[in-house]
């Protein structure tokens, strides 16, 4: 059942390097044919993930599947669905971009006319004909970007990682590596891609991830994470920070992502949906257990503070 | 994985380093003109001081030594390029298409030896248009040149140790040269080892460089093998025998698994 409804299947996959927590205990889904972002800042744990789930690493817990297949145990098996492409443009500078491709291609056993003949289409309609038998060290990196992504897509893999396909890239040429992922990615292909830009994620992606410091802290569609934007902050002030503990417990249920805390001034804050109604419950539900409230309040958050506040997790401020 | 899809993978890497070589001017003038330059400094330069005993023309002493050392010289290629292709992540994509990762290893070492063959035919034809001379018979050429290919596999693999330890291109060339540079000239190449100091004579005597280039010369030189073609396949075996499954253990380390 799982390989008919998930492509790509994560369940508590966890990975330390040495004291560091580079991923805990992360549950994520891909459906056939669906477009994921993996979203999150710098050091979240975006390649780890992509790494573990592309062969390149083991997990220390947890498994993952993709196509069904295991990926620790059938390494070989998913090697065959997958097409990867790295941080960094990984061809080789002296060869030609079609000289790239085509070694790419035959690689993935496409026969030699076989492969040579994608290759040829792949660089047609990247509009790269001018340039394909140029070397790539000569290359915008634009370009060299673009064939990149091109060579993780040849042969049309059933599922494709992209590994932040447009970092580092100048705004036309974001549009251009984004032109060849929809452009290529032919229908019933899953793609698994991170992403340091909320909107790229939002335009292109059919569910969202936000991991922050190891951890899967919102996941849905980009309409459910949009209604998290459009979402209050509840700034709740203690009158005792020593209460904090418990208050947490009581706002959380009230919130959509765990609160975060400054446990030194007894401060929370948490993202809801609800308006004054749920200002009123919180109010109330903190009275009941006799914690005393300084302040309470209900405040429009900012794109940006719905993300810090997505990817700042609750352990992390405690520490 | 089937034996024939190993094999085509393994032709497939190969030539892409055979087309990397062809393609980068510089890599082409480290191979060919800086011990091109060699013979023809070496011959007219030193060529009338040195006079090693039972050779007629130097060249003939020397050529040998010079096409050793431009194998050896060459072989800094594998280390940079297995450092290139991990820092760029080609080594990562490579490891997520359904290939043998024997593959890579084998493709690397066919190119490698394909190189150091055109080395050789293009030396040879370089000396011999200098003057020298093989005068021994076509057999014992062609296992000169299997004893000249086996030391520059051997090479290639402690470079490519060193690519995947240092990951970094530049300090893998430098580090392989810092192993070959020493070796080179401790060894025989360019002079009789009867000339060094008594130290200096024991380590150049045990040196694989030293033993490759006299198995080559006692099979070309009109002395004979005596017994010279034993010791340099022994030395590019355990080169070989260390380096390979060291550089395997290096790459498998990295992924966990």
């Amino acid at each position: 059942m799982t390989a008919a409804q998930w492509t790509v299947e994560a369940q508590g996959l966890s990975k330390c390097f040495g004291d560091v927590v580079a991923l805990d205990c992360v549950d994520l889904c891909a459906a056939p044919g669906s477009v994921v972002a993996v979203l999150g800042p710098n050091g979240a744990g975006k390649t780890t993930l992509l790494r573990i789930l592309t062969t390149l690493l083991r997990p220390d817990g947890g498994i993952a599947r993709v196509c069904g297949l295991d990926v620790t145990r059938h390494r070989r098996q998913v090697r065959a669905q997958i097409g990867v492409t790295g941080q960094s443009v990984a061809l080789d500078a002296a060869l030609t971009g079609r000289q790239n491709l085509r070694f790419i291609g035959r690689l993935r056993h496409l026969g030699r006319n076989d492969a040579y003949r994608r290759v040829d289409e792949m660089i047609e309609r990247l509009r790269l004909s001018d340039a394909a038998d140029r070397a790539v060290g000569t290359y915008s990196g634009g370009m060299r970007r673009r064939v990149d992504v091109a060579a993780g897509l040849l042969g049309s893999p059933p599922v494709v990682f992209l590994d932040e396909p447009t970092t580092g890239l100048d705004p036309i040429s974001r549009l251009d590596a984004w032109d060849v992922i929809t452009e290529l990615v032919a229908d019933g292909t899953t793609v698994m891609l991170t992403t340091q830009y909320l909107d790229e994620a939002d335009r292109h992606a059919d569910r969202i991830a936000v991991i922050d410091a190891g951890r899967v802290v919102a996941n849905g569609t980009a309409e459910e994470l949009k209604t998290a934007v459009s979402a209050n902050r509840l700034d709740v002030a203690l009158a005792d920070p020593a209460t904090i503990d418990i208050a947490l417990g009581l706002v959380a249920r009230h919130s959509t992502h765990a609160p975060t805390v400054d446990a030194r001034s007894g401060h929370l804050s948490a993202i809801t949906t609800g308006g004054a109604a749920t200002v009123a419950a919180v109010a109330r539900d903190l009275d009941a257990a006799g914690i005393a409230v300084a302040e309470l309040a209900l405040q429009r958050p900012s794109l940006d503070e719905v993300f810090l506040a997505l990817t700042s997790t609750t352990s992390d401020r405690r520490r | 994985m089937n034996p024939a899809g190993v094999v085509h993978d393994t032709a497939v890497i190969a030539g892409r380093h055979v087309l990397h070589l062809r393609q980068t001017p510089s890599l082409l003038a480290l191979t060919i003109a800086q011990p091109a330059l060699f013979v023809v400094l070496f011959t007219y330069g030193f060529g009338g001081a040195i006079h090693p005993p039972g050779v007629r023309h130097y060249i003939d002493y020397l050529l040998p030594g010079i096409i050793v050392l431009a194998v050896a010289f060459g072989s800094s290629q594998t280390g940079t390029a297995f450092a290139e292709d991990a820092a760029n992540g080609t080594t990562d994509r490579l490891r997520t298409l359904p290939i043998a990762r024997a593959a890579i290893f084998a493709g690397r070492s066919l190119a490698d030896t394909a190189r150091n063959l055109f080395v050789i035919a293009f030396m040879t034809a370089l000396g011999t248009a200098l003057g020298f001379r093989s005068h021994r018979g076509v057999i014992d050429a062609i296992v000169a040149v299997g004893l000249v290919l086996a030391l520059g596999l051997a090479f290639s693999w402690l470079s490519a140790l060193i690519g995947l330890s240092v990951r970094s291109p530049e300090t893998a060339q430098v580090a392989t040269l810092l192993l070959v540079i020493p070796l080179a000239f401790t060894s025989s190449m360019f002079v009789p080892i009867a000339t060094m100091p008594t130290w200096l004579r024991i380590f150049a005597r045990a040196n694989p460089v030293t033993r490759t280039v006299d198995a080559v010369r006692a099979l070309t030189l009109p002395s004979g093998p005596n017994g010279a073609i034993g010791p340099a396949v022994a030395w590019s075996l355990i080169l070989l025998a260390v380096a390979v499954p060291a550089t395997i253990a290096k790459d498998r380390r990295p992924t966990n698994g």
